[in-house]
């Protein structure tokens, strides 16, 4: 269909989803901007107040300190869950590549806790968690480590699933001559993994990190519904002191989306450095 | 010269002979398995994964045993199983339904969740079409901003989102379907124009010189071929929708409508004690359907994830 018959029919083809986009997104996003520059409590009464808003965010008398503690907490998080999600993934994708009996079954009980929802699992953590930190008069609570390492063993249950299903698609794409011509020269299997299995899956570890990533950082269910940010608010990850930000403090509407554009730019700034680390793999290879 | 192999050839299907080498070969490579199953390890390895899943399975499975006993025994022992003093029977569910309007919850949940895929399905395709055949200034930017969105976390229009649909008066289930349709638009239009990308613009001319419209060679000849990447995209949102919990909370009227994860948190709301047993119980509610539903559509399911993670 060339361009001039289809140009008359935009009405029909992308005008609904034009128009919720701009109700979903576009408008959104440009009234974010504009609001994190002003002082308001509705957005009817907005006043401009230039970067006092950001310059809130990051002031320890008025914001306690708050973000950033949010911030390196969710940079620790996202590092270990990045790796720990990653190398778990990965190695039962091997597995899973070898042929061993009953790979079908282990391969869908692994990746079935990625379809329950945040909250859900959760509620099923503080449970079994708890239970076990009752043994030593402890909660989940009690401390922002417990609270931490809760997070890293739920989103390890939840996400090496759905990271081992693209790894395994990933070696299933090396080409068997490769590995033969390997072991015929003599290599070890160590060195098959090591110099021609995992250059073969780097686009698939790209997208792997990638997700886990941001997946770490935008992370808000799990952590409202496991911990709540509590004690205090040292287990809040970064999404959930930004929520905490606009509805549990009167008057700080500003300072969270300020706090809100700051945390687009992180997300933003990670995945550009991912898709400019991609694209020169991509050169090289 | 590449061979253009329509995903929907199905085994059996009378093929060319040069195209069929061209499937063979690529069915032969796609099964590809590093043949262990002699090795003495494979054992080993059954046993270990055996051992892996179980762990798995436990998480879920202490849930539901839980959800039979008496609430004050929950917390206090979660590992133990029901005994007679503890035993309540189905109390909790009952307990539970009633708190929460579970059986609404869920209704309103199975609206939003089919009706926005619906509307995300066929509104993104024809858009995602239309952006790749016609090529203006337009598209262009519309496309960008797709992609752009894609990245943006939530957490930036969340308050804005709000208001806005609060001024448009979409806090429905029928309202908010167009507040989906606009967040989830990034994904299911880059998706579809990577895919309407690679349609040979012979297919359509040919459509063209039959005397079909735009409209009819849409649906009768573009969107049968965009339908593997409609079931990938259907799959994420519908695993995305269902389970969100922030954006329906947020735009919903809560007092007249929950989604399943808005009514299992309002469980928990407030800061008096908690009722485990309806909180188990309702955690099962949550989780069975889920299971259900993945027994039926797994292979859709792992193939829309591998689909959307190697175009995303």
């Amino acid at each position: 269909m060339s361009k001039k018959e289809l140009r008359p029919y935009f009405l029909l083809f992308a005008l609904p989803t034009f128009i919720a986009f701009l109700i979903g997104f576009v408008v959104p996003f440009g009234l974010g901007i504009y609001l994190s520059f002003c002082k308001f409590t509705t957005v009817n009464d907005a006043v401009p107040v230039g970067f006092a808003n950001y310059l809130a965010v990051f002031d320890k008398n008025i914001d306690n300190g708050e973000f950033i503690h949010a911030l390196w907490y969710t940079t620790l998080f996202a590092i270990v869950s990045v790796i720990t999600i990653n190398f778990f993934g990965f190695c039962i994708a091997m597995l899973l590549t070898k042929g061993i009996r009953g790979t079908n079954v282990f391969r869908t009980v692994f990746f079935m806790p990625n379809l329950i929802g945040g909250i859900v699992l959760g509620y099923i953590w503080q449970l079994i968690l708890n239970g076990i930190l009752a043994r030593f008069d402890l909660t989940l609570t009690f401390s922002e480590v417990y609270g931490f390492w809760g997070l890293i063993i739920l989103m390890n249950w939840q996400q090496i699933g759905y990271m081992m299903i693209i790894y395994i698609a990933g070696i299933q794409n090396v080409p068997p001559e490769l590995i033969e011509a390997a072991k015929i020269d003599g290599a070890t299997g160590r060195q098959v993994l090591g110099h021609v299995i995992l250059p073969m899956v780097m686009p698939s570890i790209t997208i792997c990190t990638f997700l886990t990533l941001t997946n770490s950082f935008k992370l808000f269910d799990q952590n409202l519904a496991l911990t709540n940010g509590l004690p205090g608010s040292k287990s809040e990850l970064l999404a959930l002191n930004i929520y905490n930000t606009f509805y549990g403090r009167v008057g700080f509407e500003g300072v969270g989306q300020a706090k809100a554009v700051v945390f687009s730019l992180i997300v933003g700034a990670l995945a550009i450095a991912q898709l400019a680390a991609t694209h020169t793999k991509e050169v090289q290879q | 010269m590449a061979k253009y192999i329509p995903e929907t050839i199905q085994k059996g299907d009378l093929l060319p002979p040069d195209v069929q080498a061209l499937v063979d070969e690529k069915a032969k490579k796609s099964s590809y398995t590093y043949n262990a199953r002699s090795s003495p390890y494979s054992m080993l390895w059954t046993v270990v994964l055996s051992i892996i899943s179980v762990i798995y399975v436990v998480p879920v499975l202490l849930v539901l045993v839980n959800s039979f006993k008496k609430k004050a025994y929950i917390s206090r022992n979660p590992f133990n199983l029901p005994t007679s003093d503890t035993f309540v029977g189905l109390e909790n569910y009952k307990n539970g339904i009633e708190k929460i309007g579970f059986f609404q919850a869920f209704g309103n949940s199975l609206l939003i969740t089919i009706g926005s895929v619906i509307v995300i399905i066929l509104c993104c395709s024809m858009a995602g079409w239309y952006i790749t055949r016609v090529n203006s200034i337009f598209t262009k930017c519309f496309y960008y901003l797709c992609v752009f969105s894609m990245i943006v976390p939530f957490q930036m229009v969340m308050y804005t989102l709000s208001k806005t649909s609060d001024a448009l008066h979409l806090g429905t289930p029928w309202g908010i379907i167009i507040v989906y349709l606009g967040f989830g638009a990034g994904l299911a239009v880059f998706m579809f124009c990577g895919f309407a990308k690679s349609i040979p613009l012979e297919i359509e001319e040919a459509a063209m010189i039959d005397g079909c419209n735009p409209i009819q060679t849409y649906f009768k000849v573009v969107m049968p071929i965009l339908k593997p990447t409609a079931i990938s995209v259907s799959i994420l949102e519908a695993m995305w929708i269902w389970n969100d919990y922030l954006l329906p909370s947020l735009i919903l009227d809560k007092t007249k409508y929950k989604t399943v994860p808005i009514a299992i948190q309002y469980l928990k709301g407030g800061y008096g004690s908690v009722d485990m047993g309806a909180m188990m119980a309702m955690l099962v509610l949550a989780i069975v359907p889920i299971i259900i539903f993945y027994a039926f559509s797994q292979k859709y399911i792992i193939d829309g994830v591998v689909a959307g993670a190697v175009k995303g």
